[in-house]
């Protein structure tokens, strides 16, 4: 009895973990050939909540996401999904639990021999067996959320960036994944687009109940629609917060990204040999 | 020491390069064929075949023309410019049209074909896919290499029977092979199993090299513009020295030893 009760106990805090977080990072690393990425990262993705994941240029934040989709396997570490090991999965399994989260690309990726309209009705067409009648329907809804109504019948090439990436989140979100990944979703907008992202990211993950991973260097952005947030830099978490603890920080380094300082932790100059011995040594 | 360090690493690039191809066809041949994807190779045969017929006609036509006047002039000198016929048929039927043909579509087909999957990887095209939960294998791969195989040996049946015919404008039209023995000695010197699938059993080798090579290189260049422009030029020069080398030993299998 009271083992059962124990087990019982044990059984809903797995579950309440489970249930409160969608993605769990633990002890994550990743190497790419001799350069380590991640050494030992941790950290977890709220359901239903918006995350983001924020650091200087060229540190693998869009590789976080990829070893999150599973493209990618790490070197040592765990990554969960809903519970499940992405890396313990086999292909069969992991193509399953892809149909649960959808990536939007820095380029939006959008297929370019197809229509607007065709390529949000691609995931419909390959992974359901609506009636074309019902895909035109649920494409057209999917595309007003995201104001491309309009465009259903325009070429990729037709449109403009932020459209473009507009109508690659309408295809993200046509199969209601749980999970939605965006990779660097403000970068290279007008200041217009990017406010509608901000709208669209925001109103989607409440509306259709999503977690939404946002992976970025735009601070301002960020700080105004995240729920919690992740700073990374030099392989592993530097900070982590709500807007306001991360605002109220203490560390140089987040706060040196936060204001956009030239120098500090990281440094304005690439490591060299210094300047005497380049300038006055001698030595060629 | 560096010199040796460099071939080896060369040798252990080619190899394991070979092992990923391999990997990646039998990944797009393995995968199980499905309804859905039968529009999809329509398309690509439209894209890969129809599209280069255009080439292959001229090219054909003026092959079988070249030859009919070399062979006319050389036959006429011991009168046997009757053979003018089985001449143009055998060359083109055995080794100019599956040859000619395979360089030719390396050219226009298999160069875009690279190219276009180049592109696909570096705008992320590839990676969504995967992340859509869709086999890029089995989407983008699978459709082209089937179209490749299905369209080149049409291709160079077409090649040859238009040389054929461009032989008989030149030899009979306008040098006076007499037309009867044109058509009849072809017809009793080409043998159907000895050369004409022959023939077609070298085009599908030749089509099977090429568009793998074609496929390979698209999906495994490096994502950049140099890349695939490095992707697109290899992809013509291995699959032409490839389609030559291979011709030499099919020859020598099919006809050489008797």
């Amino acid at each position: 009895m009271l083992v059962l009760l124990v087990s019982l106990i044990f059984q809903g805090s797995i579950n309440k973990i489970a249930m409160d977080h969608l993605v769990e990072i633990d002890n994550l690393t990743f190497r790419r050939a001799d350069r380590i990425i991640y050494d030992g990262i941790t950290l977890s993705i709220p359901k239903g909540k918006i995350t983001a994941v924020m650091g200087p240029s060229g540190i693998g934040k869009t590789t976080l996401l990829r070893l999150i989709g599973g493209q990618l396997t790490p070197d040592e570490g765990d990554i969960q999904f809903d519970g499940d090991s992405i890396v313990a999965m086999s292909r069969k399994e992991l193509y399953q639990a892809r149909r649960r989260m959808s990536m939007l690309f820095q380029s939006g990726a959008l297929f370019t021999d197809m229509t607007v309209f065709d390529n949000v009705a691609f995931p419909l067409r390959e992974h359901t067996n609506l009636s074309e009648d019902l895909i035109a329907t649920t494409v057209a809804l999917k595309l007003q959320a995201v104001g491309l109504r309009g465009a259903a019948q325009l070429m990729p090439s037709e449109l403009s960036g932020g459209m473009a990436r507009r109508a690659a989140l309408a295809r993200a979100i046509a199969l209601d994944p749980d999970l939605i990944m965006y990779d660097e979703p403000f970068a290279g907008q007008d200041p217009i687009s990017m406010g509608v992202l901000v709208k669209l990211i925001r109103g989607l993950n409440d509306a259709l109940d999503l977690t939404s991973v946002v992976v970025t260097h735009d601070v301002t952005e960020v700080l105004t629609i995240a729920d919690y947030i992740y700073i990374l830099a030099d392989k592993r978490v530097i900070g982590e917060g709500t807007a306001q603890q991360i605002k109220e920080s203490d560390s140089e380094l987040v706060q040196q990204f936060l204001k956009g300082k030239a120098d500090g932790p990281v440094p304005f100059h690439y490591p060299a040999p210094d300047l005497e011995s380049t300038f006055f040594g001698g030595d060629k | 020491m560096k010199f040796f360090q460099a071939i080896g690493a060369n040798v252990i690039g080619k190899v394991t390069a070979i092992g990923r191809a391999t990997y990646m066809l039998m990944g797009a041949l393995l995968a199980f064929p499905r309804l859905k994807n039968i529009p999809l190779t329509i398309k690509q045969l439209h894209v890969v075949g129809v599209q280069s017929l255009l080439i292959i006609i001229v090219s054909g036509l003026f092959i079988g023309m070249v030859m009919a006047l070399q062979g006319y002039t050389i036959l006429v000198d011991y009168g046997a410019e009757g053979s003018l016929g089985p001449m143009v048929a055998l060359s083109l039927l055995r080794e100019l049209g599956p040859v000619v043909t395979a360089l030719l579509f390396a050219g226009r087909a298999g160069s875009a074909l690279t190219a276009e999957i180049g592109l696909m990887k570096a705008t992320e095209q590839i990676s969504s896919l995967e992340m859509m939960a869709v086999d890029p294998l089995r989407r983008i791969v699978a459709p082209r290499f089937w179209a490749g195989m299905i369209s080149m040996p049409m291709l160079a049946l077409i090649f040859s029977a238009v040389g054929i015919l461009g032989g008989h404008l030149v030899g009979v039209d306008w040098l006076g092979v007499d037309v009867g023995s044109y058509w009849s000695i072809m017809q009793s010197t080409v043998e159907w199993g000895e050369d004409v699938v022959n023939g077609i059993i070298k085009s599908l080798v030749f089509a099977l090299v090429v568009t793998w090579i074609a496929i390979f290189k698209g999906y495994d260049s490096i994502p950049t513009s140099e890349g695939i422009s490095k992707a697109t030029t290899e992809t013509v020069v291995y699959s032409s020295l490839a389609v030559l080398g291979l011709d030499f030993v099919l020859t020598a299998l099919m006809f050489g030893i008797e």
